[in-house]
Order: structure tokens, then C-alpha cells, then sequence
């Protein structure tokens, strides 16, 4: 039995420490590769790079190598951007052969430096890459290249009746291929489901250059191992997807949303499980902020503030979004539910607001889906996207703030506020810290309290964001020895020579 | 013995259900209209005029006489929906002009005599000292209900208005108007017509206590015969059709290309 522990043990430990010299064994692109790329991508335009032959200015490829925070910066001097999967295909194998890192890139916003490099490996963006192959209304199947923008496909399916299974704050630019690699959650994730569920096939391109054909557009498949589940999620390190059959959900006939301003945090758990109770099968979406997230997103216009009598004495506000097929019905049960809230011997809520017409219902959703915007205008942010019972939100983010505090460090000139808001129907609290600017200081006063403070409610350090490279360090917390011992050995299995979005996920 | 007129406020604000402003609108295959199967909901401009009453309101002395706002529609039953919205805003009460589903939208010169008609019905009990529009509808963007109605009434008119200051000792108002020059002012005596622009104020949000309290609200029925109007259409629509389509551009990958282009769609070189 020792004997075996022994042996499991020293076979990580040669994968792990392989991981890491392979990085360091990785080439740097070079002006014959790059101009080898020029040869075999069909437009010119693909090639983006500051090597002599091509010659780009630099400041061309600053929003491929910055992330969306300005929080990390790669140092890549070559950026692709192919037209065709058997284009992406061709680049994968040349790289593969050469020893040359590749960071596979979508829309470009995600909040845990996944999408860009880490040093010089080459930027394979899937922007180019924006066909609808095909779309059947009976069925809500549709099939699409990577590079499509999540909000393009959503405004595709639209005239059918049928919407996108998920809705997330950048849905102008994020794209799908990038929806899946990360296996992006979203305010729909608590009526549709995880994408692990939506999607149906997908084409990816292995790290040797095969191109994976399961782009099948069939709702039930039970044939053999399910291996895209390993790519949804997996961040790009095992395969760049090139594209998604997905499942479109009918969109709702009605749709209501109302704001509700609670006088204590204590009360979003019973109110929650009212909610669910009454609303139930029309329940889509109940979404929680705390008073200084909404007053932030108030602050930067995000959209149109409820009156000061309304917001008087809130401690933090929750969005419930309805959607359903018939909107007398839906109405009834919602004023129902409000009825009865307003109407209890011990109110859970001070007051709320309903949407009248479609611009309100906008503008109610715009103060929530823009707290991540306000927060970018208002400073620096460190993200912490954790998955925690409800119950202890309000908790972490008032320990966080503590930490800090007991540091100093909580003032304007550096951490200005310390907010909470996010998908409680999910349990996934989104907390933000806002510094002036990001500090050595800051970094240390939050990592590894915050990560110690979730693994002691057997939470997830990052619910839906991924780990990218912020987390690759603290992927411990919520995983085991085992788990991360077998990550690594599919790892290896996909990307022997290490070069498929190098030093992301797994250290 | 009615209270001294000083005192005294009664505003009417006529509001329309029109086709949602947000929604994707699609000329029907007879190119007699568009599809009328969609959102609809209280025009905007109107929204701006319920805000503006109950702003008013607001804006009184403490110990003023309670004003009365009543919210007014002509429309098929479902317009119902668009008075409780007016309702759940601040007005005290509502009077429905109900017309059948089937009948076509009314249009401004009946809609104007009707509310004179009610103004008249009224003066029974108490006068209507204001009258707040929409300046337009945003279906048929006519513009004119308001200044029709000041014309059959006698009344004075301050028409696309952004600011509204009231003299209650002096009863009278001061107008600001959004005019093409820049910005009037005119000052009109009560009783008066007032349209409203799109600055005057931003309607606030219904809050679930005032929702609650405009279901027991009252709302008065009355048919076209009980006001003595018809709404029979004097205008008839031709055709409806939608703007030409936008063309793309097109990228091209070089100047040869450019050259072609501009041969092929007939440019020639100077």
C-alpha cells in the first residue's frame, strides 16, 4: 500500500517538474516561422507582427497582449488570426513541431489572465473565424465558428424565437468558442444549465495539429467516452476549439424583472427560497448586489437609480428576472409573490421596483450587469470568484474588508472599497476588491486569505471564471492531490511538448 | 360651496398605448401597417407627462389643497394596462374611453374632441386646470392632439415643453420650450394645454408599494356615445413600407482590387 503511494507520489512529481522545465524548453517564434505563417494564411491581414519580414507596429498588438483589466501583459510579437479551422490546424502543427507556444484567443475578456501570454508564445486569435455553419429552428441546434460573438448569435436566433442558453456582461465582444473553453456561467446559468450541458459537439484542433471532428448536432450521443466534456472548461491547454453545436432554448414569450431592496443581508436566504417557491418554473434569474456595488454603478451611469426614498435604509438589493410563455400568467404570479412580501407580518423587503415596459426592464438588468463596468471605471480591481453557501456572502466580503483594514490599507489611496454581488441562485459570489492600483502590498494582504477563507467553507476558488494564470497556485484549495495528479497526466497525453496555452490551469 | 379656486388644482393627462419603442417593428405583408403582435406600452412621451403631474405635486407647498392627477386613454381593453402603469405612477385616477380591438387607432382630431368632451362632463363637478401631452406619439409621430385640443377649447398652449414652473397665486405657468432656435419661454394663463419633450424629466421607475395601491385605484368606463364622438377615420393609409436597405461596404486586401472596384461600379479615372 505504501509501496503504491510511493509510486504515485514520484509520478506526479516527475509530471509536474516535466511541466515546468517543458515550459522553459519552448521556442520563440522567429522571423522564418513568421514568415512561414504569411505564406500558408490566405490574407494578409491574418498576420499581425513586430518581426522584421512583417513589421507591424508594436501598438497594434497591445489589445491581444493586454487583458481586459490591464492587469496582465503578454510579451507576444506575433498574433495570427486564421480564416479556417484547416488553416488553425496547419499553424497548430507547424508550432507543435517547432516547440512554439500558442495562447488561443477569443473575445479577449476574460478576468483571469487566460488569454494572454505569459511571455512570447504566439497569439492564435479566433476572430476571423465568424460563419454560422447552420442553424434549425425545430430543434434550437445551432452550429457556429468559434470566433462568432456570443451577442451576433444571439441577435441570429432571435427572429427564430430561440435564444442564446447564456447571457454574461460581455456578451459585445466575449466569443463563443471562449464561452465554452471556459465554461463561462452567466446570468441564465440558473434557468439553462452549465454549457457542459448545452452543448452539443464540438471541433477542436489537438495540440499536434488533428483536427477533432464532433461537431454532431445530436441531443442524445451515448457512444464511447464524451471527450469534448474535457475540453468545456479546460481554458484552451488541451485544444483550440474552432467549433460549437449548441443547444438554443425558445425564448421566453414574457419577461418581467423587479428590483427588491432588502433592509438586511440576512434576509436574501428566505427570500430566495420564497421566490423559488411561488415563481418556480418561471424563475430565470435572482441576482444579488450589495449596497456599495449598486451605489458604484450608480455612481459611473450605468443605468437609471430608483429614487432616494426607495434605496433609503437598503443593506443590498436582488434582482429576480421571470421568464415564461405567457405574460398574464407570469404577471399574476409575480404580483402575487409581491403581494405577499410587501403584505407579511415581518417584511423581508423595505420596497422594490417593477419594470413597466422593455426600456426599464433594460435599465433595471443594466445596474446589475454593469457593477463590473463601474468597477473597472472606479479602480483597479482583484477579482474573487468564488462558490460559497449563501449564507456566509455577506461574511466574506466583511472579513475581506477587515483584512485589510487591519493592514491599513483600506483608504483612498489604495484599497478604496471592497464589494460583493452576484448569482446567489448559483451560490457564486463575485468578490471585488478596488485599489487605486495594483501593489505587491495589496496582492499579499488578499492571497492567501481570501483562498484560505473560502477552502474553510469547502468553497470553490473560482466558480466560473477559471484559473487562467491567476489561479494557477491556488488550484489546490479546491482540488485535491489526486484530481491535479490526473489533470496533469491528460495534460500530457493531449500536449505532450507543452505548448497549448503554456502555464495556464496547471502550474 | 367649492373650495377657493386659488387653491385648487385638477390636471388631466390623456396617456396612449402605443407599440413599445424597443421593439423590432416589421411592415406587415399588405403594406397597410406594421405587425401590431408585439410589446406595447405606455407611449414615452407620455410617461414624461405623468411624471411631470406628479412632480408637480411634489413641488407644492406644504399645506397646499391636494391636486388631483387623472390619467385618461381611448383604446381597445387592453389599454387598461396602460392606465394602472399611470396609476402605479402617481395618479389619483383614471377614465377609460373604451373603442373595440377591431376598430382602427383613433386619431388626433377625435381624440382632441373627445377630451373636450370630458373636460365638459367634469366642469359638473370641478375644472380641468391643465391638460399635459405627449407632444407626439411614437406609432404615428402626428404631433398635433395637443395643439388641436388648446384650439377647440380656447384655451393657451405650451407646446414641446422642458421645464414647467407653475404661479399658483397667479395661476399661471412659465413654459420653457425646445424650439429650433434654442430655448422660449411663455407665460400661459390657466386654464392650459401643455405638451411635453423629451428633457423635461426622466419618469421614474413604478415602485411595488404604488403598484399595490393602484389596483384599488378607480377607473371610470365610458363609451364613444357617452361623450357624443366619433372616432371615424378622416385620413386613409396608402402604403407602409420600410426605408431602403443599407447596403455593406467591403473590405478589399489591395489597391489593384480598389482600382477594380471603383471600374466595376463605373468610376473612371479623371
Amino acid at each position: 500500500m505504501s509501496r503504491l503511494w510511493h509510486w504515485s507520489r514520484r509520478c506526479s512529481l516527475i509530471f509536474s517538474r516535466h511541466n515546468s522545465t517543458l515550459s522553459s524548453r519552448l521556442s520563440s517564434i522567429t522571423d522564418a516561422d513568421a514568415l512561414h505563417f504569411a505564406k500558408i494564411l490566405s490574407s494578409p491581414t491574418s498576420v499581425l507582427s513586430t518581426l522584421p519580414s512583417i513589421s507591424t507596429p508594436p501598438e497594434e498588438l497591445d489589445i491581444y497582449n493586454n487583458d481586459w483589466m490591464g492587469k496582465y501583459r503578454g510579451k507576444a510579437t506575433t498574433v495570427l488570426k486564421p480564416k479556417t479551422t484547416q488553416e488553425v490546424s496547419e499553424i497548430v502543427k507547424w508550432c507543435n513541431d517547432r516547440r512554439i507556444g500558442i495562447v488561443p484567443q477569443g473575445g479577449n475578456t476574460g478576468l483571469v489572465g487566460g488569454s494572454v501570454p505569459l511571455r512570447d508564445e504566439v497569439i492564435l486569435s479566433l476572430s476571423n473565424m465568424t460563419q454560422v455553419r447552420s442553424f434549425d429552428p425545430v430543434s434550437g441546434i445551432l452550429v457556429a465558428d468559434a470566433g462568432c460573438i456570443l451577442q451576433s448569435l444571439t441577435d441570429y436566433v432571435a427572429p427564430h424565437n430561440h435564444i442564446m442558453p447564456l447571457d454574461l456582461g460581455a456578451k459585445g465582444s466575449c466569443q463563443i468558442g471562449g464561452n465554452v473553453s471556459t465554461n463561462a456561467g452567466g446570468l441564465r446559468l440558473l434557468r439553462y444549465g452549465s454549457l457542459h450541458g448545452s452543448v452539443l459537439g464540438l471541433e477542436v484542433v489537438l495540440p499536434d495539429g488533428t483536427i477533432l471532428d464532433q461537431l454532431n448536432t445530436l441531443r442524445k450521443d451515448n457512444t464511447g467516452y464524451d471527450l469534448k466534456q474535457l475540453f468545456i472548461g479546460a481554458e484552451g491547454t488541451l485544444g483550440i476549439i474552432t467549433g460549437v453545436s449548441i443547444l438554443t432554448p425558445p425564448a421566453p414569450q414574457a419577461s418581467n424583472n423587479v428590483i427588491l431592496a432588502l433592509p438586511r443581508f440576512e434576509n436574501v436566504l428566505p427570500l430566495y427560497k420564497t421566490v423559488k417557491r411561488q415563481l418556480s418554473e418561471i424563475l430565470s434569474a435572482f441576482e444579488f448586489i450589495d449596497r456599495t456595488a449598486y451605489d458604484l454603478a450608480v455612481k459611473h451611469g450605468q443605468g437609471r437609480a430608483l429614487s432616494e426614498e426607495e434605496v433609503e435604509g437598503a443593506e443590498c438589493f436582488v434582482l429576480v428576472e421571470t421568464s415564461g410563455g405567457r405574460r398574464e400568467h407570469d404577471e399574476e404570479k409575480l404580483n402575487d409573490l409581491l403581494e405577499s412580501l410587501l403584505e407579511a407580518d415581518e417584511p423581508l423587503i423595505n420596497t422594490g421596483v417593477l419594470a413597466q415596459n422593455p426600456a426599464q426592464f433594460s435599465s433595471l438588468w443594466a445596474l446589475r450587469e454593469g457593477v463590473t463596468e463601474a468597477v473597472s471605471k472606479e479602480g483597479k480591481a482583484y477579482k474573487y470568484d468564488i462558490s460559497v453557501p449563501l449564507s456566509t456572502f455577506k461574511e466574506c466580503v466583511d472579513r475581506t474588508r477587515e483584512q485589510l483594514r487591519s493592514k491599513g490599507l483600506l483608504n483612498e489611496d489604495q484599497v478604496k472599497a471592497v464589494i460583493g454581488y452576484g448569482h446567489v441562485g448559483d451560490g457564486n459570489l463575485h468578490l471585488n476588491v478596488i485599489a487605486k492600483a495594483y501593489t505587491p502590498e495589496i496582492q499579499n494582504a488578499l492571497e492567501p486569505f481570501v483562498y484560505e477563507l473560502v477552502a474553510s467553507h469547502r468553497g470553490s476558488v473560482s466558480a466560473e471564471h477559471g484559473i487562467g494564470a491567476m489561479k494557477t497556485h491556488a488550484l489546490h484549495y479546491s482540488k485535491d492531490e489526486t484530481s491535479i495528479a490526473w489533470m496533469r497526466k491528460i495534460k500530457a497525453i493531449f500536449d505532450p511538448n507543452g505548448i497549448m496555452n503554456p502555464g495556464k490551469v496547471l502550474e | 360651496m367649492r373650495p377657493s379656486p386659488a387653491r385648487w388644482l385638477n390636471i388631466l393627462v390623456p396617456v396612449k398605448r402605443a407599440v413599445d419603442y424597443a421593439v423590432k417593428i416589421r411592415v406587415n405583408p399588405q403594406q397597410t401597417g406594421v405587425d401590431m403582435n408585439v410589446k406595447h406600452s405606455m407611449n414615452p412621451f407620455d410617461e414624461i407627462a405623468i411624471e411631470e403631474a406628479v412632480r408637480i405635486r411634489e413641488r407644492l407647498p406644504k399645506g397646499s389643497e391636494p391636486l388631483t392627477i387623472t390619467a385618461l386613454t381611448i383604446g381597445p381593453p387592453k389599454s387598461v394596462e396602460t392606465l394602472r402603469t399611470a396609476l402605479a405612477m402617481g395618479a389619483d385616477n383614471a377614465i377609460h374611453v373604451e373603442i373595440p380591438e377591431s376598430a382602427p387607432a383613433p386619431e388626433p382630431l377625435g381624440v382632441a374632441k373627445a377630451i373636450r368632451a370630458i373636460i365638459d362632463k367634469q366642469k359638473e363637478k370641478e375644472n380641468v386646470d391643465m391638460v399635459i401631452l405627449g407632444k407626439q406619439a411614437i406609432d404615428d409621430d402626428l404631433g398635433q392632439t395637443g395643439q388641436m385640443l388648446a384650439g377647440l377649447l380656447g384655451w393657451g398652449q405650451a407646446t414641446y415643453a422642458s421645464k414647467v414652473e407653475l404661479d399658483l397665486e397667479q395661476r399661471n405657468a412659465v413654459v420653457t420650450r425646445e424650439i429650433d432656435g434654442g430655448l422660449e419661454q411663455v407665460r400661459v394663463r390657466f386654464p392650459m394645454i401643455v405638451t411635453t419633450d423629451l428633457r423635461l424629466n426622466e419618469p421614474r421607475y413604478a415602485s411595488l408599494p404604488n403598484i399595490m395601491k393602484a389596483k384599488k385605484k378607480p377607473v371610470t368606463k365610458l363609451t364613444p356615445a357617452d361623450l357624443g364622438v366619433s372616432f371615424e377615420p378622416q385620413m386613409e393609409v396608402l402604403k407602409v413600407t420600410e426605408p431602403p436597405k443599407r447596403v455593406g461596404g467591403a473590405k478589399v486586401d489591395s489597391v489593384d482590387e480598389l482600382v477594380e472596384k471603383l471600374k466595376a461600379a463605373g468610376f473612371t479615372a479623371v
